[in-house]
């Protein structure tokens, strides 16, 4: 137990924060940068168990974000600014007379400022059961685990109480958990507070299509237990029953006013801690109150994060004011109250609403466009002299960004232009140049549209990441990203700054376009591209060495369609491809070759492992198990390189493709067949879907795997494209990566069967052969195109450009065209006749290329790289 | 040797490009010309690797006009022997090779290395007859 002397605390004044939420961190980031970090101590008590989180993002989670990767604390900024943070030790008591707050643990803290940002508990109705096993709030991490885990071990079916916001996140993630859900609102319709009576038929709609139950106008009375304790069911108030094994409550949330209450602080009627516009609680000008457990100056507590983050610098600023000026600091910063435009995704849904969604305003409009068999409604909410008042979106938010900009504002276009879909008599792109300086682009960290073009034409951004960087725009919830790309792309034209997207000196296009062009022409020779389409300049001349592999890819895709020869080796192709196509092998750095066979899913015999062990002993190769599940040989000379495959092929392997950018494996756990808990045959699938797409050349290498339940052995997650089986069939996720910059995949789509997978496969692959840039991998790819997964989801799963039929016969085109490329080599003197390390010495070996022992086996014989690398002195001789 | 259209029996032949200090060979001399291959072994837009009598290794390409070019095959920057095994190109004009394993790019005429002014790698000259 430690004391510290209250009141005035000497000369360096003491800050107290209790609670360390969102808000809570937002407000230690502002002290630090206003350098209040250095002239006070600041003390943090974190009720907790782990430090401020991303608590908004809370449900990615059961997408596979770890606890650690939601974090929004960076423990150096913590270090760096000598904040004392005490996690898990929440304030239980404030003396404001002797200003002081004493923790859980017995300490306590004196202080000049405290600032209580102690956030919300979910509201849990008063029903009979209400606190039986089985049920849960959603609110913490912890909160998620125990889900988890009781989900996992115990249920098959979970009901949510609630249907706002925070319920449908709760019944997405119960769905994600492969239970079935039911989602219980009193309200009319899902989303009361955002949505009007149209937007939630809609949602209602899409959300029932997805397989959710809804029971809307209806309360919960009960919640029925069994002979244990554990959750059996719910009553409701309209007679009917819902049997379920596990009830989570989102039923809204209260200000945590406890301590404020027990200290003597104002509180509002409804709850809530009052302060004024400086965040201050109108009881005691030395305590401050922030975030969710605030009830502001315009009478309201607001459950958002971004005006939580506004108060933070509202509070901040005043105490730095104070500090500063020894005045009350009323004339600086203040909160008056915030909007409370969302957007969000629930259940894969685009829901937004700004402003006055609805309509609360005298003499106001409605335009509204809505559209059942697609889900979408859209209104907007239209003031006496034309202006925009605020709207509602279900369905496609994509204007989301630019309309709640133009808020408050007549909009340059009619607003009926501004809900119709494109292509359906809306001719007007309504683009983020036609926005006001002022415009709020990024309302989580209030950024302006003035300030955005600031950062690129004053800091020379010249990148989304860039301008995020320099103005925080887009780090919060990420619904301004768009425009944020949209508005640097045209500030940059502005300013003159040419941006040249040729994918290299040769051709001024993109490797899209370039796909395009030779899909749509039928041209199936390097040189006639580059004669034909490349640039002045580069016409009749070599190309290099960016694009004639990125053409040679593009070609060998494409081939069986545009009738060129599919064998990389062959024709004018061989020219085109990098060293490691050129030889069907991987170049290692001594100018030696890696080798490894498919082995489909990772499934293999022994009798073929058995050949793997006696060919790489044969010719003393060095072997290691791959992180794919299967056995790559080093060390192999070039010359070497058809003896090995001759008995690889005489076995029955074929190549692996680990040199192409093109399959690499379909990784699979046992699943089914052996595991307790698989619950579909992975091993079969992962071997189907390695051998459909194996041999495909797409613009960088492609990974996958198949898990067989939800405990995700294969890790699916960190591929191009995973496959984790559920109970009803497979779910398809993709643009994961493992690597340097690893990435969660995304769920594509859930419950699929068989054939509705590999279609579906199908689709997204050859759109991202199709669209993506050179060595760009899908994570890259899903990230950069504009409209990310949403657009991707459209043009593979809704066929939103018409084209799917399309990419699936190319698919098909290439599993019938695909050959075995070393079988082929093997069979033809020709092609084998490459395979020498010297020219004009068939049967000598690169004396450059030796091996020396390690751990019993080979390694690179490093030292014969240096010798003789001197000039030369004298002349060769005859 | 097989009966074999006339084109395919020239031979390529290679020597240093820089006439050396040597007092038996010089550049005038027909006979310092060391001969590689059968013009048929190149494929445009592709190395071969050569061994020469005193050990080194030349990496010998033919462009699409049908020039053809020699440089030492060692990799200065790995010391691995895989030149021939780069992508060829035109950069501004003149041809080049980028190495398989780094990608450094070098001037098919001149040695010299596109991507770090201090490093240089030799030139052979090349004729076919
Ligand atoms: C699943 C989910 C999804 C959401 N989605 C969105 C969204 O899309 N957009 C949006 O704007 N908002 C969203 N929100 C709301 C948003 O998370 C909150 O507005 C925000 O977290 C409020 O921050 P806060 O710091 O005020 O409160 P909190 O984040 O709740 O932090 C308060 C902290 O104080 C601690 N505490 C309480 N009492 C004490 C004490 N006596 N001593 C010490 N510590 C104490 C609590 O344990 C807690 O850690 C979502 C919330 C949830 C749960
Ligand atoms: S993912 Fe599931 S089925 Fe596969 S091994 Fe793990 S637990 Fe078993």
């Amino acid at each position: 137990m430690s004391t510290t002397a209250p009141v005035g605390t000497g000369p360096r004044p003491t800050i107290v924060l209790v609670g360390h939420g969102m808000v809570g961190q937002r407000f230690l980031e502002a002290l630090a940068e206003r350098g209040l970090t250095a002239t006070h101590r600041v003390v943090v008590l974190c009720e907790e168990p782990r430090p401020a989180y991303d608590r908004v993002q809370l449900t990615s989670y059961f997408a596979g974000r770890t606890p650690e990767e939601l974090s929004v604390t960076d423990m150096e900024f913590i270090a760096e600014h000598g904040i004392e943070l005490h996690i898990g030790d929440p304030a239980e008591t404030v003396d404001r007379a002797a200003r002081t707050v004493t923790a859980r643990s017995g300490l306590t803290v004196g202080y000049d400022t405290l600032v209580l940002a102690t956030g919300s508990f979910p509201f849990v109705p008063p029903v009979p059961g209400k606190d039986a096993e089985g049920c849960f709030v959603y609110r913490t991490i912890e909160d998620l685990l125990a889900i988890e885990e009781y989900a996992k071990a115990r249920a098959t079916t979970g009901a949510v109480v609630g249907g706002g916001l925070l319920g449908l996140e709760a019944a997405g993630a119960l769905k994600g958990l492969g239970l079935t859900t039911h989602i219980v609102e009193f309200a009319p319709r899902l989303m009361p507070v955002q949505v009007d009576e149209g937007g939630g038929a809609a949602l209602l709609r899409t959300i029932e299509n997805m397989g959710l139950t809804v029971h809307t106008g209806t309360g919960t009375q009960e919640v029925v237990t069994g002979d244990d304790g554990a959750v059996t069911g719910m009553k409701l108030s309209d007679g009917s029953t819902v049997a379920t094994d596990l009830v989570v409550f989102s039923a809204g949330v209260r200000p945590r006013d406890q301590l404020a209450r027990d200290c003597g602080l104002t509180v509002g009627e409804r709850g809530g801690i009052s302060v004024d516009d400086q965040c201050r609680t109108v009881s005691d000008p030395q305590v401050f109150a922030i975030g969710e457990c605030a009830l502001a100056s315009d009478g309201r507590v607001y459950g958002l994060v971004a005006p939580g983050y506004e108060m933070a610098e509202t509070a901040a600023a005043t105490i730095a004011t104070v500090a500063a000026t020894e005045t009350d600091g009323v004339d600086g910063a203040a909160f008056t109250g915030a909007d409370l435009s969302t957007k969000l995704k629930l259940l894969g849904v685009d829901v937004a609403s700004f402003g006055d969604a609805h309509g609360a305003a005298d003499d106001c409009l409605d335009v509204v466009y809505s559209d059942s068999r697609s889900g979408t409604y859209k209104k907007l909410v239209i003031g006496r002299n034309g202006e925009l008042l605020g709207g509602i979106l279900v369905g496609d938010a994509d204007a989301y960004g630019t309309l709640r900009a133009f808020t408050g504002s007549v909009p340059p276009i009619a607003p009926e232009q501004l809900v119709l879909p494109a292509g359906a008599g809306a001719p007007v792109q309504l683009g983020p140049s036609s926005l006001p300086d002022e415009a709020i682009i990024c309302s989580c960290h209030n950024v302006t549209k003035g300030a955005i073009r600031g950062a690129v034409t004053d800091h020379a951004c010249t990148t989304v990441p860039e301008v995020k960087k320099c103005t925080k725009a887009g780090t919060g919830c990420g619904s301004c990203v768009k425009v944020l790309g949209q508005l640097v792309t045209s500030e940059l034209e502005a300013s003159g700054v040419e941006v040249d997207k040729g994918l290299c000196g040769c051709f001024p296009q993109t490797r899209e376009e370039l796909y395009e062009i030779v899909l749509a022409l039928r041209i199936a020779s390097y040189q006639q591209l580059l004669d034909r389409y490349g640039r002045d300049s580069a016409r009749g001349g070599d190309g290099c060495e960016v694009c004639k592999p990125t053409v040679g890819s593009i070609i060998a895709s494409l081939a069986p369609t545009i009738g060129a020869e599919g064998y990389v080796l062959d024709g004018e192709q061989a020219a085109l491809q990098d060293t490691n196509d050129h030889f069907l092998a991987n170049l290692q750095r001594n100018g030696s070759y890696s080798i490894v066979p498919r082995i489909p899913g990772g499934e293999i015999t022994p009798e073929k492992l058995i050949v793997i062990g006696e060919v790489a002993r044969d010719f003393g190769l060095y072997t290691k198990i791959t992180g794919g599940q299967r056995i790559d040989m080093f060390g192999a000379r070039v010359e070497q390189l058809p003896l090995i495959w001759a008995r690889l092929v005489d076995a029955g392997f074929e190549s692996g493709h680990a040199y192409g950018k093109s399959l690499r494996t379909v990784k699979s756990c046992v699943g089914q067949t052996w595991c307790r808990y698989g619950v579909q045959d992975s091993v079969r699938m992962a071997i189907d879907l390695e051998l459909r797409y194996r041999g495909l050349r797409s613009p960088h290498k492609l990974k996958s795997a198949v898990s067989g339940c939800a405990r995700e052995c294969a890790e699916a997650q960190s591929k191009d494209f995973g496959i984790i089986a559920t109970a009803n069939g497979w779910n398809l996720y993709v643009g994961g990566n493992g690597g340097a910059t690893p990435r969660h995949a995304d769920l594509l789509a859930q419950d699929l069967s068989d054939a509705e997978l590999i279609r579906l496969i199908d689709r997204f692959l050859m759109f991202y052969i199709r669209t993506a840039d050179r060595l760009e991998r899908t994570s890259t790819w899903l990230e950069r195109i504009p409209g990310g997964l949403d657009h991707i989801r459209d043009v593979v799963v809704e066929d939103s450009l018409g084209i799917c039929e399309e990419l699936e016969s190319l698919m098909t085109a290439h599993v019938a065209a695909y050959r075995d490329e070393w079988a082929e080599t093997i069979n033809d003197p020709e092609k084998l006749s490459r395979f020498v390390s010297f020219v004009n010495a068939p049967d000598t070996p690169d004396p450059v290329v030796g091996f020396v022992p390690e751990r019993d086996q080979i390694k690179p014989d490093l030292p014969l790289l240096t010798i003789g690398t001197r000039p030369l002195e004298g002349s060769a001789q005859r | 040797m097989t009966l074999a259209p006339e084109t395919t029996t020239l031979r390529i032949q290679l020597r240093p490009a820089t006439p050396t200090t040597s007092a038996v060979s010089s550049s005038a001399v027909d006979d310092d010309w060391f001969a590689v291959c059968d013009l048929s072994m190149l494929i445009p837009g592709r190395g071969v690797a050569a061994l020469l009598p005193d050990g080194r290794q030349a990496a010998l390409f033919l462009d699409r006009a049908g020039r053809m070019y020699a440089i030492d095959n060692r990799d200065p920057f790995s010391g691995a022997a895989v030149l021939s095994r780069g992508l060829t190109g035109t950069h501004q004009g003149r041809p080049f090779v980028a190495s398989p394993l780094l990608k450094q790019r070098f001037d098919l005429e001149s040695g010299r290395c596109l991507d770090d002014d201090s490093v240089t790698v030799t030139t052979y000259e090349v004729r076919a007859r």
